[in-house]
């Protein structure tokens, strides 16, 4: 394994500790007998569970990158996971902002069934006129007490029907301009007055969810950050979307190319020169952004992505639209069918899953989520590139006083 | 074809047949070392001061279009002409992932030098066919080579010499050869003073002829880059020494325009990254409507598009110069795709540098257009984009058509 191998380098007899820790622990916990649930709250009780994180809140303050080695003992053993995809919010995005921003008593209270799954998160975050302009976001919490009353409506919120809490962001003062008067909390999905209904998209499915919130009461105590200071600990959970850049490295082909190329091989009547020099073209993309995402892991062992991932996400999404699209006109006549419009939920998303007409549907949403591709385009050009910000008419007004 | 026949390939987990190497397994390094590092800063110190901008536009309208003092002031300080030459020959013993540090600085600075003619198209030939006369003597610079193919031949194409071997004259020392025809659109032959030269007849195989020679005539090419001068080469019972014959010299060509492509591959994404700084630092500092130009959201984008381009083009070639340097089994694919795509990458830069200046990008006093001519001539060099990725098709198993 290469990760391994990048990531250990220079610390060698701190992996090697740390795999003599998990025989260790595995020793005292035969995964064979030991129940699932006991199995991994022991093992986040033992500093194991990421190890990067301090002492007592499961890790031991070691690198991120040691991680693997210690992933790959487990694996080796059999043991059971925390399960991971399926608390990728919570575990990517709302257990980093916890850790930096929460106070210890809910460091304690909540990274424990976070990291376990017991808790699953989800994100409160965009709204139907907050999307880009996120900072510009309206739904209201009014401070009561040592509680707060929010209400508003927030939407895209994945795997909101299966979380228990929510990463949550309010304005809490109107009169201020509009990244001054923001305030971040986690929320108990809960709690009377959060109605969950899906989202249907384009593809016939509901992946993802609106969140209405009406009176909805959150004690002070779940407040994360200073009151006012939102918009601070948002950017700091956006900074660990993890953009495009996934935690392996994809074998040649074996990504939305590999659909294409396999039908290629396997359908000669299908190919006409046109659609020969197009998925030349796709398949030189698709292995050159392969190449590049490795690349730029390995220029990130520390694994954490700064705005160049930006990049990476700007050619993963267009890649994905033009492979799809070539895919469905490679087909031809089964291009225009499509296999299912019933509504379902599903657990988490698939860009790769389900047939041609799916995937070119559905791949229209990867120039939007996580950062449409014009704003990753600004990200890259003031923040790599160093050009100028664009010109603000919103920076200094009160809130209340913008146009909408 | 049904949907059902569609949805049971299993795409995305079939590995290419026939790509080896990184296809699957582990990819090598792609970053730079810190010594490649370092020799970087070397070499761009060097081109800093002796290849400044105004100086090798001048250049391009005197008769002396390359720069050989500049070259061998490269060699003697940095070695950049043995530097794939190994030590015990005299050269730095370096690897294919070193010169490609040293193509991208070459790239940058647009610099008239026969690098890729002579330490790389030569120097692999030479290499190849164990030439340890000819190597001993390219090793300190003072010596240069070329190899005597039109600089469009495509890797792996293996076209009928145009040269042909001719009786040896009365007199001539033993292991003579009488070489003639030509040879047209020659790079960095023009300071050449050995030629190699494949040529068919009896025995067919690769020489080495003295460009001084009798009978040895180099007609220099208004070319359309004006910094990569070509030449027509004509040979009339030229006297010549053969470096190897039959199939291995064709082997010895192939695998020198091998990696003539993959190093030239870096020279463009060293341009590309070049034309981009330069025209950035222009956008910050270039006042319209009371604003930086690179202010303008319609610059940005472009911009930003353009730097998503050159780190694309990097990871290939730097994939290339890595799989070339190890011998990988997948290089042919590697340096394929490193060829296309950063040959459509210096194409959009050099299109880019002038858009985006303006006017001034458009005059012959700013240097925009010497990176568009370098940028395009080297996209039509070693193999076309296309080219290259109709290799791949045979490469990865993507067949055309049926006839």
């Amino acid at each position: 394994m290469l990760d391994e191998e990048v990531s250990v380098n220079g610390q060698p007899a701190v992996a090697d500790g740390l795999r003599k820790q998990v025989r260790a622990f595995i020793a005292e916990h035969d995964p064979a007998t030991t129940g699932r649930l006991e199995f991994i709250r022991a093992r986040f009780d033992a500093g194991l569970a990421w190890v990067h994180y301090p002492a007592g809140l499961g890790g031991q303050g070691l690198p991120r990158t040691l991680q693997k080695v210690v992933d790959a003992e487990f694996a080796a053993a059999g043991a059971p996971t925390n399960r991971p995809e399926r608390n990728g919010i919570g575990l990517g995005m709302a257990a980093p902002t916890i850790l930096a921003y929460g106070s210890d008593e809910q460091k304690k209270r909540w990274l424990l069934p976070l990291w376990t799954g017991e808790e699953i998160w989800c994100q409160l975050f965009s709204e139907p006129g907050a999307g880009s302009d996120l900072a510009n976001l309206a739904t209201r919490a009014v401070r009561d007490g040592d509680r707060w009353i929010v209400n508003g409506q927030k939407v895209w919120t994945s795997s909101a029907h299966i979380a228990s809490r929510a990463i949550l962001v309010t304005r809490s003062d109107p009169d201020l301009p509009k990244h001054k008067g923001l305030t971040y909390f986690g929320v108990d999905m809960t709690s009377p007055g959060v109605e969950i209904r899906p989202l249907r998209q384009a593809t016939g499915e509901a992946e993802f969810n609106e969140v209405f919130l009406t009176d909805v009461a959150i004690p002070d105590s779940d407040r994360i950050g200073q009151v006012g200071q939102g918009w601070q600990v948002s950017t700091a959970t956006l900074m660990n979307e993890r953009v495009a850049l996934g935690a392996f490295q994809l074998p040649r082909e074996g990504g939305m190319i590999g659909f294409s190329a396999a039908t290629w091989r396997n359908h000669p009547e299908q190919r006409t020169h046109g659609l020969h020099d197009r998925l030349l073209r796709l398949w030189v993309g698709a292995e050159v952004s392969r190449l590049a995402g490795e690349r730029l892991r390995q220029q990130l062992a520390a694994g954490q992505p700064g705005p160049e991932g930006s990049g990476a996400k700007l050619v993963y999404a267009r890649l994905n639209q033009e492979i799809a699209d070539f895919q469905v006109e490679l087909l031809g006549a089964d291009g225009l069918r499509y296999s299912d419009w019933t509504m379902h939920r599903p657990d988490g998303a698939d860009f790769y899953g389900r047939d041609a007409g799916y995937r070119f549907l559905r791949s229209k949403g990867n120039s939007i989520e996580g950062g449409t591709s014009e704003i990753l385009r600004n990200i890259v050009a003031e923040r790599v590139l160093g050009l100028p910000p664009e010109i603000r008419l919103d920076k200094d007004k009160p809130w209340k006083d913008l146009p909408r | 074809m049904t949907q059902q026949a569609e949805k049971a390939e299993p795409g995305a987990v079939t590995a290419a047949p026939g790509a080896a190497g990184g296809a699957g397994a582990r990819l090598p390094d792609m970053t730079y070392t810190e010594q490649e590092t370092e020799l970087r800063a070397a070499v761009r110190s060097v081109l800093e001061e002796k290849a400044q901008a105004a100086a090798v536009l001048a250049r391009t309208e005197t008769p002396q279009t390359y720069d050989t003092a500049l070259w061998r002031t490269l060699a003697a300080e940095v070695g950049c002409a043995g530097l794939l030459i190994p030590e015990s020959y005299g050269g730095a013993g370096a690897s294919f992932r070193e010169a490609a540090v040293v193509a991208e600085e070459i790239g940058r600075s647009v610099a008239p030098v026969p690098f890729i003619g002579s330490a790389v198209l030569a120097t692999v030939a030479l290499l190849e066919a164990g030439d340890a006369e000819l190597l001993t003597k390219l090793a300190p610079g003072t010596t240069t080579a070329a190899l005597a193919v039109p600089f469009e031949s495509v890797p792996g194409a293996r076209p009928a010499p145009s040269v042909r071997v001719g009786p040896a004259g009365d007199g001539d020392p033993a292991g003579t050869y009488r070489l003639s025809g030509t040879v047209s659109g020659v790079a960095d032959a023009l300071p050449a003073d050995v030629l190699l030269v494949a040529a068919d007849g009896v025995p067919v195989g690769l020489y080495a002829v003295a460009a001084g020679g009798t009978g040895v005539s180099k007609t220099p090419v208004v070319s359309l880059d004006m910094t990569r001068q070509l030449c027509d080469i004509t040979l009339s019972n030229a006297a010549a020494r053969r470096l190897v014959g039959g199939a291995a010299a064709q082997e010895v060509l192939a695998r020198a325009l091998r990696a003539g492509a993959g190093m030239l591959a870096a020279e463009q994404v060293g341009l590309a990254e070049r034309a981009l700084d330069i025209t950035l630092a222009y956008a910050k500092q270039r006042y319209q409507f009371a604003r930086p130009v690179g202010s303008f959201q319609a610059l940005k984008h472009r911009f930003a598009d353009w730097w998503v381009a050159v780190t694309q083009a990097r990871a290939a070639s730097r994939y290339a110069a890595a799989c070339l340097a190890s011998g990988d089994p997948d290089v042919d694919v590697a340096v394929a795709l490193a060829k296309a795509v950063c040959s459509d990458t210096v194409v959009l830069a050099g299109q880019e540098m002038i858009q985006l200046h303006g006017g001034i990008g458009f005059t012959w006093e700013h240097p925009a257009h010497l990176y568009l001519k370098r940028a395009k001539s080297s996209a039509l060099a070693l193999g076309t984009a296309d080219r290259h990725r109709a290799s791949l098709a045979d490469l990865v198993d993507l067949p055309p058509p049926p006839r």
